[in-house]
């Protein structure tokens, strides 16, 4: 039921409080935003419960979290803690490199990242219920979330103009199950919610994301690594809700003070959009 | 269809398939005040009530459409849709506003967080067969006033109410490809028939 909305990375409840007060649909609660991430470097991991709790307390919309790729003891202790989504996600620390959570194992929704279709369909034969565009989190740059979600709908619109023998190869090619393959020729979208992540700095970005095709959006750094953050954080959300409106995008984009600080992908030390299999 | 946010995209597709089998209808978004003007009927969708309320201040919504209400638009909410509906809310933020339409107390995640939703095969009154229902993060009726009729039931519980032109359920009617529900809407309670009647 986050359809339409923006869902904002916090690290305490102070900052979840403002990204309620914004309009967004739903929190991530995490130690550290993806951006701090990457500077401090290290082995990034689960949060702790406590942050967790203090902010499941804080808020009435939902509380995501995340868990690291592969890592099915993190996922089990965040769903035992009543979290309402779980995050399988390439930001942390992968905690293993062949494997996937088997999602259907939990009752608890996942919402896994993907680069590609291929990717996507992988997650989803895993169990996630929701799929988000990776983009390059904690960098303000927006090129690899375009990336991502072009590609992922480009292949979506030539799966529907697929043959029925053609679509043997596309399932071969993404290395993807052949039924989820038909399903998209016969429905041309995915079998779950799509989102966007990974870069997303201003109202624009989100409105870009949206009017290329994603069903919401997510957004880490860019809200709290802003100068302003609870102004960010409303325009951000009155942003994807117009986002065909240029003249209100005009309006909310206007006297917000300095966006994060973006990085240029050739300086990147660590892709974690790599992260995943 | 109120569009701020939430499953509104399935709503509009459970009209569309309704229009395709003669009823007269059209399904449109609603975003602004503008738009709610045009619609003769409007149905608000699950999603996250928190932030629809704040959207329907930001978007300067709430008032036309509180007025409209009141005044006789026949209107159907679902899940976030019925705790705006209510007039009262427990487990909210105290600031988030309620349209007072229908005389209900309700309690926000009633049936408990994301990981105890369900699904459950309801009688619903007007309806033959059962209705398979899914609740998520679904709010509870506490307290009903005088005037509001039951339509369903859970466990005792109500889970469906309506009072005049206003009607709601805790559950999710789109996430099916029954439109059984929205066909009662649109017929008995917004009189949609095969001529000519828009509904947003």
């Amino acid at each position: 039921m986050l359809k339409g909305g923006v869902i904002m990375d916090v690290v305490n409840p102070e900052q979840a409080k403002i990204a309620e007060d914004a309009g967004a649909v739903a929190v991530m609660a995490l130690e550290r935003v993806p951006s701090d991430i990457r500077r401090d470097g290290g082995v990034s991991r689960m949060s702790d419960p406590e942050m967790i709790m203090g902010i499941q307390e804080t808020v009435t919309i939902p509380v995501m979290a995340k868990a690291r790729i592969g890592h099915f003891v993190e996922a089990q202790i965040l769903e035992s803690l009543n979290v309402d989504y779980i995050d399988e996600s390439e930001v942390l620390t992968p905690a293993d490199e062949t494997h996937h959570i088997d999602k259907w194992a939990f009752t608890v929704p996942f919402v896994c990242g993907a680069t590609n279709l291929g990717e996507a369909l992988r997650r989803i034969s895993e169990g996630a219920c929701m799929i988000r565009s990776k983009g390059e989190a904690g960098t303000g740059n927006i090129v690899e979330a375009t990336r991502h979600l072009r590609s992922i709908l480009g292949d979506i619109g030539k799966i529907t103009k697929a043959d029925k023998a053609e679509q043997f190869e596309w399932a071969k090619q993404l290395q993807a199950p052949l039924p989820l393959v038909q399903e998209i020729a016969e429905t041309g979208e995915l079998p779950v919610p799509m989102f966007c992540a990974g870069g997303i700095a201003t109202p624009a970005d989100a409105a870009m994301t949206m009017q290329l095709g994603a069903q919401s959006v997510f957004v880490g750094s860019g809200i709290f690594k802003s100068s302003d953050p609870a102004r960010m954080a409303e325009a951000v959300v009155q942003a994807t809700l117009n986002y065909k409106d240029p003249a209100i995008l005009a309006k909310v984009s206007t006297g917000l003070g300095d966006a994060m600080k973006g990085l240029e992908m050739a300086t990147l030390e660590t892709k974690m959009a790599e992260r995943g299999w | 269809m109120l569009a701020l946010q939430g499953a509104f995209a399935l709503h509009l597709q459970a009209i569309d398939r309704l229009a395709a089998t003669g009823l007269a209808v059209r399904g449109v978004p609603v975003k602004t005040a503008a738009e709610l003007a045009e619609c003769d009927a409007l149905i608000m969708p699950g999603g996250e009530s928190t932030t629809m309320s704040m959207l329907l201040d930001s978007q300067e919504l709430f008032a036309p459409l509180k007025k409209a209400i009141h005044g006789g638009l026949p209107v159907f909410g679902t899940c976030a849709g019925m705790i705006l509906l209510s007039s009262e809310i427990l487990d909210g933020r105290s600031d988030q506003n309620c349209f007072e339409a229908l005389d209900i107390k309700v309690r926000r995640n009633a049936y408990g967080a994301q990981v105890e939703s369900f699904e459950t095969a309801l009688s619903v009154d007007g309806l033959d067969e059962p209705f398979h229902a899914v609740f998520i993060r679904a709010p509870g009726v506490e307290a009903l006033g005088a005037g509001v009729e039951v339509v369903s039931k859970h466990q005792e519980e109500p889970v469906m109410c309506r009072s005049g032109s206003v009607l709601a359920c805790s559950f999710h009617p789109e996430l099916t490809n029954d439109d059984r529900l929205h066909r009662l809407f649109l017929e008995s309670i917004a009189g949609a028939t095969s001529s000519g009647k828009a509904t947003g």
